[in-house]
């Protein structure tokens, strides 16, 4: 058994984990990056889209400002952001990207003169500013005003992330990959880092550590079908849930994408449609028109999202080996737009399902795609309940994305809080005069050698439950009760059901000898976490009567700012069957009170607006010498 | 009619004192769009969940499922069953350590690489939050990209000569990674710089020109041009220091 100690510990290794590593590294304190994959596989660098952040070089997005930026995020958020948090955001983002450049991403840069962009796939030409050469470019996003979006190609994620292990690989800090953090060291009061499993060997080992940061992203792998890298099955989430006084926030708010293909729900781009691609269902007959005569396939992503599973359920979907799917139809586009507009779409087709689809159906299905909710935190990114624990990015919920976040404000979200929370962070460590508990790790490495000891000695058993069996129930559950459309009748019945899939999951045996790296071990390990999570979402959605952002409740249609104009947090005690909820104001103050989105047809009650928090006013002093 | 599919796989757990290497056969039905995350996930998860293999963006960008498909390194999870005969021999790259079944030890491999290339941006300028970013053009920034694009996924390391013959030789992957630093005009290192990191047998002029990196490269990176254009530069810098008179 190896005891590690270290001022700061960094479960996760993606932008968030990383951008905190260099923060802490750069102020001289020692810092450990855990994850389960080499740090450069993080689900990050999947991410090919691009960062929001209020440049305003470009000319489609001049006059741009973190005032514009907040107005969307807010707007997107439905609301449900913390509005403090969402400024703290829009006015770092800018120095954020100029920050990055510094250090090594090659984001692509404004050319001058006449340039030919695309919007709703119809070509139209801009002139780009002389003065503006070589300053960072921008593209279009969904739901904002302006062309705010940095990019590096098509390769956002993967060259920032690049960039950020070669800063932590110039400053020394030490990766550890292929381990996963299994349960955290705490007293109930203070966390003192995690009890860490190797998975290139099965041997566990105490990090001890003055900070601990979770940065392991979203947990959308505890649905079948979602758009995240297999590892993404919520790993820190769990850990932190199962410190008992650590509350998870809005687990309920969860993104879905219309289009992800079948079998592997890879993305393929909403530009499909844009450029006038059509959804066809299982007698080649375009549905879109029927349920959205005006916008069709061009309605939200929401909107698309729960028509195609409306219609699935009317029994009209494509049976097939992978489940039930529909078509996504681009051949009429013709091979010429498609190799060169669509040219990643045609390229993920052919390489990962054989399809050409210049001749070709697409098989596709709505998928999860991202979790708004997570660990809450506030403003420093520090967890309530447990001082020196922090969390940022995905896994985070601290919280600018209220109940939906927009497309390029989540990988924006990884490096801009990633620096602040660094920066709160090295406050934390600097001041850290504690003595960090070496009795509280040792229960922490009793317990989990206990837990995995009692796996290993029933390896093999007959009478056992199967962990891939239990998993697949609570992807059944999941898709029936807690997908796109909700309702009280099936949230009710999927509570129940996980209530009693986490009785029976206590009876999980390896059907391996569980030895080493074991796949199945690290699986068993964690499968109690992820029901637990599912419930969370379950129960937040079930007592949630209302619908806001992406969280919609059929028999609660209603945004209702009277009542839910809030964040849920859940914790769970240690040996109960469902978490503890609570409720908080959704934001500290209304810089923007709740209106109208101006998209999305919902309809709302509204709060009383004057009972609502204000923004504080700008003493005078603070604006002298302006 | 679906196919049978054979997939003969190399099993050994380094952890298991009971575990001896050898290859192991298994058999699923093929179904449309198949591919091998598919059919390993399968395999794994109705016939052995002890099979240990590496998957993470199952989309080709993340690098993880490199392994030896047939005899050739590929990743596995744009491998498509409906290219394969119906006989698969699936075997762990070569090169890393392995870490059992299919799955092996790339990260310590890489981070290694990181060090040895020095594969940062070398500068003494200060970042300056108050100011704009320091402009570019738009050609520089995809020149830059383009090099950029090396998803680590290790297997023109496995496909190359030299690596396998000698542990300490840069190898294709680390010497892209010095090229990508050399068309960075944030990166101050010269060539007098690069020369130091890259100007010997366990860099540039180790390698034997055999090539089977470009030929197996998934992101299609122009490795034969480029390894062709550090050999000329540091062949260049190697003569600069047989000048009489001339320091360095």
């Amino acid at each position: 058994m190896k005891t590690i100690y270290t001022d700061l510990l960094c479960v996760g290794a993606g932008l968030a984990g990383e951008r905190v590593a260099v923060e802490a590294a750069q102020a001289g304190h020692s810092v450990i990056c855990l994850s389960i994959v080499p740090a450069r596989r993080s689900h990050s660098s999947a991410a090919q889209g691009g960062m929001q952040a209020a440049l305003g070089n470009s000319i489609m997005g001049e006059g741009d400002n973190p005032d514009i930026h907040f107005e969307d995020t807010v707007k997107g958020s439905d609301w449900g952001a913390d509005q403090e948090v969402a400024r703290m955001f829009t006015e770092a983002a800018p120095i954020e990207m100029r920050r990055l450049a510094h250090w090594g991403v090659p984001w692509n840069r404004i050319v001058p003169g006449e340039q030919t962009y695309y919007k709703g796939g119809k070509p139209f030409t801009a002139v780009e500013k002389e003065e503006n050469e070589g300053l960072i470019h921008s593209r279009a996003f969904g739901g904002t005003a302006k062309w705010r979006t940095c990019y590096a190609a098509d390769g956002t994620g993967h060259s920032v992330l690049y960039t950020l292990d070669n800063k932590i690989a110039e400053l020394g800090v030490e990766v550890h990959d292929k381990v996963e953090a299994i349960s955290l060291i705490h007293d109930g009061k203070h966390c003192y880092g995690a009890i860490v499993r190797c998975l290139k060997t099965g041997e566990l080992s105490k990090y001890i550590a003055k900070a601990t940061l979770i940065a392991t992203g979203g947990f959308g792998r505890i649905y079948r079908n979602s758009t995240n890298a297999v590892i993404n099955d919520g790993g820190g989430t769990i850990i932190a849930l199962d410190t008992g006084v650590v509350p998870l926030a809005n687990m309920e708010a969860i993104q879905f994408h219309p289009t992800g293909i079948v079998p592997t729900d890879i993305l393929v781009t909403e530009g499909c449609r844009g450029d006038g691609g059509t959804l066809l269902d299982k007698d080649k007959h375009r549905f879109m028109p029927d349920y959205e005569p005006d916008k069709a396939e061009l309605a939200s992503r929401d909107v698309v999202s729960r028509r195609m599973t409306e219609h699935m359920a009317k029994g009209k979907g494509v049976e097939s080996p992978y489940g039930t799917h529909l078509w996504l139809d681009i051949r009429h586009l013709g091979e010429k737009h498609i190799k060169t507009k669509l040219r990643e779409v045609e390229e993920i087709c052919n390489y990962f399902l054989g399809v050409d689809p210049i001749t070709e159906l697409i098989p596709v299905r709505p998928t999860q795609h991202y979790c708004m909710g997570g660990i809450r935190t506030n403003k420093d990114g520090a967890t309530y309940g447990l001082k020196g624990l922090f969390s940022a990015g995905e896994a985070a919920c601290w919280d600018m994305h209220g109940f939906n976040r927009l497309g390029g404000n989540s990988l924006s979200e990884t490096v801009v809080a990633g620096g602040i929370v660094g920066d709160k962070i090295v406050e934390f460590l600097d001041k850290f005069t504690g003595e960090v508990s070496t009795k509280a790790a040792d229960k922490a490495y009793k317990k989990a050698t206990e837990k995995v000891e009692k796996l290993l000695a029933e390896a093999g058993q007959s009478g056992g439950e199967s962990v891939y069996a239990i998993r697949e129930e609570m992807f059944d559950i999941l898709e029936q009760a807690a997908f796109i459309y909700r309702n009280g009748k099936d949230l009710e019945q999927a509570v129940e059901k996980l209530q009693a899939l986490l009785k029976k999951s206590e009876g999980i045996k390896l059907l391996s000898n569980g030895k080493g790296a074991s796949p199945e071990m690290a699986l068993a390990i964690k499968m109690q976490g992820m029901i637990k999570l599912a419930q969370c979402v379950c129960y937040g959605a079930l007592k949630r009567t209302e619908s806001r952002g992406s969280h919609t409740r059929e028999d609660f249609p209603e945004r209702n700012d009277q009542v839910w104009l809030n964040r849920t947090l859940a914790t769970w005690k240690e040996g109960e069957y469902l978490p503890t909820l609570s409720y908080e104001e959704a934001s500290p103050y209304y810089e923007m009170p709740p209106g109208e989105r101006g998209y999305g047809d919902g309809k709302i009650i509204q709060a009383d607006l004057d009972k609502l928090p204000k923004k504080p006013t700008k003493s005078k002093k603070s604006k002298a010498g302006e | 009619m679906a196919r049978m599919l054979t997939f003969n796989i190399f099993r050994f757990n380094p952890q298991d004192e009971g575990s001896k290497p050898k290859m192991q056969t298994f058999k699923i039905e093929e179904t449309d769009s198949m591919t091998l995350f598919i059919a390993l996930h399968k395999i794994r998860e109705e016939q052995d969940p002890s099979l240990m293999f590496d998957f993470c963006c199952r989309a080709g960008i993340c690098g993880a499922c490199g392994m030896i498909i047939n005899g050739r390194p590929e990743l596995a999870c744009h491998t498509k069953t409906k290219d394969l005969p119906k006989v698969t021999t699936l075997m762990p790259l070569p090169v890393f350590k392995l870490v059992g079944d299919l799955s092996v030890d790339t990260g310590t491999w890489f981070r290694q690489m990181y060090q040895n290339s020095e594969s940062w941006i070398h500068t003494n300028k200060e970042f300056d939050p108050n100011a704009p970013e320091e402009r570019m053009s738009n050609e520089t920034a995809n020149a830059i990209y383009d090099l950029d694009r090396c998803i680590e996924c290790g297997c023109c390391v496995a496909s190359c000569g030299t690596a396998r013959m000698r542990p300490e030789f840069m190898a294709p992957a680390g010497l892209m990674r010095v090229a990508r630093f050399m068309v960075d005009p944030r990166d101050q290192r010269d060539s007098e710089d690069f020369y130091e990191i890259i100007g010997s047998d366990e860099g540039v002029f180790g390698c034997m020109g055999l090539l089977a990196c470009e030929d197996t490269c998934p992101k299609d990176l122009p490795l034969q041009d480029q390894l062709g254009y550090l050999r000329k530069k540091m062949g260049i810098t190697a003569i600069k220091h047989l000048i009489p008179g001339r320091k360095g």
